[in-house]
């Protein structure tokens, strides 16, 4: 059988591990008993998300009159939120199909958790439109079903409702990806529970796996399959999000760099909340052994790929906007607009989040050390926070007419919502991350005697 | 009273469960099953398995999709209500598609990757709550396991004991 990989190629998988080990490291977090930190994590995002649940609730009784929007500045936080968390919810799926057509190994330790992120971010994303249609009661109006009012049919040219299928679609099928990556891994838990409930809940979850050899082989083409069908998801959804701005006639917005410039955006804010919540994990659940530096290093030169996609597109918008000759692209990213005017300090923090301090990753120092990469991948999360803002709020506030120029302050409301989803997510993440197989252990298996050390030391004693 | 056995053969390694493999297919003696934690590579050729046929059924899927695609956007654009918004008048259908193509697209990967997830869990018979299929709990951790369905079990316990077999149970059919 050949197990060889070039031994130039840094191990997946450190220490060394037997195929039993890797099953005590993956079930230990969710066998063993909470940690105090998790309990006080749970606990403060549970207050967030109460929290954010109730401003929820006053936008639904108040109306949207409650958030900080104004007549000429119409989306606010509400939408830059949305596409923050979609462009979050971007690297899980990205990493699992995309990654797994390249046949990258090194996709297996991280994919389950990015995929759980992703799941859990487009959760968040899908609030924000939904609460913004202000009667979130007739919202099932954007499907089309038949119904007693007419012919009320939702208008398929609209971007609006593209939107709504590219996300309902890319949110349900990750979900199905997800799970069926994820029965073997509660099989494996199932048979090894100890109480009879435990065994109940990961029998029901899985599905009765047993590990047949023609189920393995059906198994593979499934992943394969979906992982075919979901790359080209994976480019549609911000593609289609990015539509939402460049197929309007908004100056600013109505430009074609727009869903290139929005998908590597994406990445590159997904995969830094990949670093940010599995930098806390590896250390939380033990799993250095599996989330190894090479993973936290080449993830970071992702981050330099897309960051630098970003950055040329920033520079082609800027150079487009002097180049069309527009006056109203002029006030947007010229004369009082932007970098100047009074909306510069968001324009400078997207600067400074998004290009120089991501910068930094062009040093092998700085990608190879884990407090730097906690940093940076933070400040990356901030930086495409104020891209989507920049972009929303600052070509808006710039009207057509400088009558009606005016600027945007959100709410307590708008505050509330945003946080409130920020500790929706950290509650769904911490749930998973007790309950689940955080890292794909099956797959795991599958590489163990090509990537484990032990092996890899071997078979370098053979080859020289 | 039947002679028949189940004989459950347990390796603990992967290369030896494939070289078990072989020898007994070598031998044309049938392997009921094969039981193993993660997908070990070459598994299914050593098997003589066919192709398996659920991304052809995926194919399938993808095509209702679209279908479904064309079909929903032209009935409700074009025949059911014919709109003209914002200076973009619905004439016909192939006029109309490129401001369809999302939806299409969306609806084929939503068919086929779902559809195709449930065929997956049919072929397979598996459901939510359905019992264990594997026999030995070990077999999802790390053991490696051969069921045979057969009369002589001696000759077959002489190969699993030839090829490095862990441990062998015989069970009355």
């Amino acid at each position: 059988m050949s197990h060889y990989e070039a031994p130039i190629r840094e191990p997946l998988i450190i220490g060394h591990k037997t195929y039993h080990d890797i099953t005590e490291d993956i079930a230990r977090p969710i066998e063993e008993r909470a940690g105090k930190l998790w309990w006080i994590s749970l606990y403060a995002a549970l207050v967030l998300f109460i929290y954010g649940f109730g401003c929820i609730a006053y936008t639904i009784g108040t109306g949207i009159g409650s958030w900080g929007l104004n007549r000429t500045v119409n989306w606010g936080w509400d939408i830059t939120n949305f596409v923050w968390w979609v462009g979050i919810g971007h690297a899980g799926t990205l990493i699992s199909a995309v990654l797994l057509l390249f046949r990258q190994r090194w996709r297996m330790s991280v994919n389950r958790s990015a995929e759980a992120m992703t799941i859990f971010a487009v959760v968040q994303a899908a609030i924000f439109p939904v609460i913004h249609m202000g009667r979130v009661w007739v919202g099932y109006w954007v499907f089309p079903l038949p119904n007693q009012f007419g012919s009320l049919w939702p208008n398929f040219n609209s971007p609006l409702l593209w939107d709504v299928f590219a996300i309902s679609t890319y949110f349900s099928v990750s979900t199905v990806f997800w799970f069926m990556g994820l029965i073997p891994d509660f099989a494996m838990i199932r048979d090894r529970a100890k109480t009879p409930w435990t065994r109940k809940i990961y029998t029901l979850l899985s599905f009765g796996w047993g590990g047949k050899a023609k189920h393995w082989q059906r198994f593979e083409e499934l992943s394969l399959v979906l992982a075919g069908l979901a790359t080209p998801l994976v480019f549609s959804v911000h593609t289609t999000v990015s539509f939402d701005f460049s197929t309007s006639v908004i100056k600013g917005w109505h430009s074609t760099i727009y869903p290139p410039y929005f998908v590597a955006g994406a990445i590159f804010s997904g995969f830094a909340m990949v670093q940010t919540l599995l930098l806390v994990a590896r250390k939380v659940c033990h799993l250095e052994d599996y989330i190894t530096m090479y993973h936290i290093e080449i993830m970071n030169i992702v981050i330099i790929l897309t960051g630098g996609m970003v950055t040329v597109a920033y520079a082609t918008e800027y150079f487009i906007g002097w180049y069309s000759g527009s006056r109203y692209e002029d006030f947007t990213y010229l004369s009082p607009g932007a970098a100047t005017g009074p909306y510069w300090w968001a324009f400078w923090a997207l600067i400074i989040c998004n290009l120089v301090v991501p910068a930094l990753f062009w040093f092998k120092k700085v990608r190879t050390n884990i407090l730097a990469t906690f940093i940076i991948a933070l400040i990356i999360n901030i930086g495409m926070w104020f891209e989507r803002f920049d972009i929303i709020v600052i070509n808006l506030s710039r009207d057509y007419l400088p009558g009606s120029w005016t600027m945007f302050k959100p709410t307590i409301i708008d505050v509330g919502v945003y946080l409130g989803t920020i500790g929706f997510f950290s509650v769904l993440f911490l749930l998973y991350a007790r309950t689940f197989p955080v890292i794909a252990q099956a797959e795991l298996k599958s590489i163990l005697k090509i990537s484990g050390e032990t092996y890899k030391a071997k078979e370098g004693d053979e080859h020289h | 009273m039947s002679t028949t056995k189940i004989i459950y053969g347990l390796y603990a390694d992967d290369d030896d469960l494939m070289n078990g493999v072989r020898t007994f297919m070598d031998k044309g003696i049938k392997i009921n099953e094969v039981y193993t934690p993660f997908p070990v590579h070459g598994l299914d050729k050593a098997l003589k398995f066919k192709k398996t046929r659920i991304s052809d059924a995926a194919f399938i899927y993808a095509v209702y999709g679209v279908t479904i695609g064309i079909l929903v956007t032209w009935y409700v654009m074009n025949h059911d209500w014919p709109q003209n918004i914002g200076g973009k008048p619905a004439f016909d259908w192939a006029h109309n598609m490129p401001a369809f193509v999302v939806p299409m697209f969306e609806l084929m990967v939503f068919c086929a990757a779902h559809m195709m997830s449930l065929t997956f869990l049919a072929r397979n018979k598996m459901y939510p709550g359905c019992p264990p299929q594997n026999p030995d709990p070990r077999t999802t951790d790390d053991k490696f396991m051969m069921e045979f369905v057969t009369e002589d079990v001696d000759a077959v316990k002489q190969i699993l004991i030839d090829t490095g077999v862990e441990e062998i149970t015989v069970k009355d059919a």
